[in-house]
């Protein structure tokens, strides 16, 4: 008995403090016009915290005009996409402002989910902007969406295994000498192969750097589309995806390896070459200084531009991110945009570098000293991002991303000769709906 | 003390089921209605009354959805162009039936459920044998400790097979490296035969307690007398297990037989964690969700799903009608 008793007098103490919790909650949360203070939600890609501060800070800024609430979504774009598409087709007002991936962009802009941007907010949020990040955030030469960081790959290196090859990395390499290098030192080269959006991330930068775009003219409807991957430029995307596959360059792990474990592999003993998003850099260190990395690794990484598909042609590094939307049903966009136009400014894009390692869009917030001493290759990020091209900006990206990873991968399924002829149809047929996805 | 519930303890709805089979000559339902006493009646009031609002929400929940997706199935529409809705009949099942997608999805939702049920089956005996003879001192333990893998929800114990077996984090490969075909470098998930293993090693290990359990309800209904009258006879192990045991306990057997299967076509935790579908270990709930949920193609995801259900209304009507599996006759439903 008294055991029982004891728990009573636990559960007791605990409803006491679930009901002080809430009342806190409830207090803090003004529930409702208290203080009238309006309570913005911004939806956020989950991130290291940086979202969340940014959010403290313009509350604050905002001297009571509007209060930020942050609401996390979830971890990988199509999750986060799905429950925005969702949430804005039932026209849910509580989506004042959305952390947007670009591919996304227009499926939500097309049927106006989105709330249109006031011509002042963007005037004063797209000077300076990255060309790419400018791009995402339009759909039929309309700003839709307000920039807030661009994402770039870029090529990692291991300065002992690119000095044995004798490749010199001050100057941009091609895919060719990679595969050639891991080749003959039996290294891993770090590519996404996994049946995921990063498979698309792929094959979309070699096309592009191939001087083609999967998409010949974004805007077309779903009965019009017509797909480029049977262009010379496809038919060379398959042939690197399918010869890295085929030797078996990207390690055993590459038909499930996705960023963070060709990371991981490039870390490793294995590791030469690896195409990756900048998080790599923050990643690295982090690992160092919790001991579970060597810190000569550290000394052995480089970073040059993406890798080209033919020699002496630029190539055209991904390109990812995210734009700040406003949903169509929001009580009170105004309010929204202007709080999206403290959210975007340079200082907070730059601090938001520093602390999480997104880098800005805005050219700008990389005058900011910090930049340099914590992202030593943020100029190859810079000069990268004015290099990149956006995936296809297409109202059906769902259909066409999926569409090339059940295609394409597992890289050592790829035909030069048969995958981008089938991958065409595939795609075409699905957008007609003629077949499942 | 009054209370509402009568002094019998006999469940309304059980009386009145099992009511017009005792009379002999099986007098017909609606004599036997007429015949009820006014207490039996107020008892089956009673009872609806009880559980009248359980019904009306459960209908509210599943019937409603239900028509719901039948009438969307006949509509082209996307969510994100909600102008372009447009009547097509039966084009979207056209479509889902004609895609060899389909086909191949529902071959491998059939795989996954013939073997993972056949396999639960016999562990799952295994296991209800163990408990029903295991001596009272570890009976409880025993039982908690067969039981604890039912309890762990599906989208962890599919994290943790998944991290077991991973090319990256997984232990699998150099535990097991001593057995052929096994070895640090095999990526488990990245071909359809060695994922779907995985997907059902982990679905077995997790829901054999279930089966096990229903199958213990069986085995303690079969009577003491008669597996020692066999015994007395000179009866082996096995020929006791195969004339007695097994015989008493087949409605226990169908029935576990039944639930495991409509459970097992519906799939979905496991391989949406572990691959997502790829690489031909797509199934078909999998199939309906990229549709629905990933596409936003209301209307053809409503169809995949319809379908689904039209399955599983299928393997019911087979399981019920064919081999007459005995719904009531189990007492270990679920």
């Amino acid at each position: 008995m008294p055991t029982r008793k004891r728990n009573s007098t636990r559960n007791r103490s605990r409803a006491g403090t679930v009901a002080s919790v809430l009342a806190g909650t409830l207090l803090m949360s003004g529930c409702g016009p208290a203080d009238g203070t309006e309570t913005l939600t911004w939806y956020i890609n989950p991130d290291a915290g940086g979202q969340a501060d940014i959010a403290e800070r313009c509350t604050e800024e905002a001297g009571g005009a509007y209060r930020i609430e942050t609401s996390l979504l979830p971890s990988d774009a199509a999750s986060q996409r799905e429950q925005l598409a969702r949430r804005l087709a039932a026209g849910d007002s509580s989506l004042d402002i959305m952390s947007l991936d670009p591919p996304f962009i227009p499926e939500l802009a097309e049927p106006g989910f989105l709330a249109p941007v006031p011509d002042d907010v963007a005037e004063s949020t797209t000077q300076n902007v990255v060309e790419g990040a400018l791009a995402g955030a339009t759909w039929k030469d309309e700003l839709v969406t307000i920039p807030f960081w661009a994402n770039t790959q870029i090529l990692w290196y291991r300065k002992s295994v690119a000095e044995a090859a004798g490749l010199d990395m001050s100057k941009p390499v091609t895919w060719d000498q990679l595969i050639d290098a891991a080749a003959e030192q039996d290294k891993y080269l770090g590519v996404q192969g996994a049946q995921a959006e990063s498979m698309t991330v792929w094959v979309n930068a070699l096309v592009e750097s191939g001087g083609e775009s999967i998409i010949v003219d974004p805007e077309a409807t779903s009965d019009e589309i017509e797909l480029a991957l049977e262009s010379p430029a496809g038919l060379e995307a398959a042939r690197i995806v399918s010869t890295i596959g085929d030797e078996g360059l990207g390690g055993p792990g590459l038909a499930t390896q996705d960023e963070n474990t060709s990371m991981i592999n490039f870390q490793g003993d294995n590791g030469s070459f690896m195409v990756n998003w900048p998080f790599v850099w923050p990643a690295t260190n982090g690992a160092v200084e919790a001991g579970t990395l060597d810190a000569s690794l550290i000394e052995d990484i480089g970073w040059g531009i993406y890798p080209q598909v033919t020699e002496g042609e630029e190539s055209a590094p991904p390109l990812g991110g995210i734009s700040l939307g406003v949903g169509a049903a929001s009580d009170s966009p105004d309010l929204a945009y202007e709080a999206i136009e403290c959210i975007v400014s340079p200082e907070n894009q730059a601090e938001y570098f520093v602390s999480n390692g997104n880098p800005p869009a805005n050219t700008e917030a990389y005058e900011d000293p910090r930049i340099e001493e914590a992202f030593p290759m943020a100029d190859t990020i810079r000069e990268s991002l004015e290099q990149s091209a956006p995936r296809p900006q297409t109202p059906f990206y769902n259909e066409v991303s999926t569409g090339i990873q059940q295609t394409w991968a597992p890289p050592a399924g790829v035909n030069p000769e048969t995958t981008p002829e089938n991958s065409t149809e595939f795609i075409i047929s699905v957008l007609r709906g003629e077949q499942l996805l | 003390m009054t209370s509402a519930i009568p002094a019998k303890p006999v469940s309304p709805d059980l009386e009145a089921e099992t009511a017009p089979s005792v009379g002999p000559g099986g007098p017909s339902d609606k004599k036997a209605v007429a015949q009820y006493s006014e207490r039996v009646r107020a008892e089956r009031r009673l009872g609806w009354i009880l559980a009248g609002p359980a019904f009306i929400i459960m209908l509210a929940v599943t019937l409603y959805p239900i028509l719901q997706a039948i009438y969307e199935s006949l509509f082209q529409f996307r969510l994100t162009a909600p102008d372009e809705r447009e009547f097509i009949g039966l084009g979207n099942y056209l479509v889902i039936l004609t895609d060899n997608v389909w086909w191949k999805d529902l071959g491998t939702t059939l795989l996954i459920t013939v073997i993972t049920v056949a396999v639960e089956l016999v562990l799952g005996f295994a296991l209800a044998l163990v408990m029903h003879k295991a001596l009272k001192a570890v009976r409880g333990p025993l039982r908690t400790a067969i039981l604890v893998p039912y309890g762990i929800i599906t989208v962890v114990s599919a994290f943790a097979w998944f991290y077991a077996f991973d090319i990256n984090s997984g232990y699998v490969n150099s535990w097991f490296a001593w057995l052929p075909g096994i070895d640090s470098d095999l990526n488990w998930f990245a071909q359809g035969g060695t994922a779907l293993f995985v997907i059902m090693a982990s679905e077995i290990w997790k829901t054999t307690p279930f089966i096990s359990l229903l199958l213990l309800a069986g085995l303690a209904q079969v009577p003491d007398e008669l597996t020692e009258a066999a015994k007395v006879d000179g009866a082996t192990w096995w020929q006791q297990m195969r004339k007695v045991i097994i015989p008493n306990m087949k409605a226990a057997i169908m029935v576990a037989v039944l639930f495991r299967a409509l459970d097992a076509f519906r799939i979905f935790d496991n391989v949406f964690i572990m691959t997502n579908g790829a690489y031909g270990t797509e199934v078909l709930s999998l199939l309906a969700y990229r549709q629905s949920i990933s596409r936003l193609e209301i209307g053809l995801g409503s169809a995949v799903s319809v379908l689904l259900f039209l399955c599983v209304l299928i393997i019911c009507f087979v399981a019920i009608k064919l081999f007459k599996v005995d719904l009531a006759g189990a007492q270990g439903g679920k």
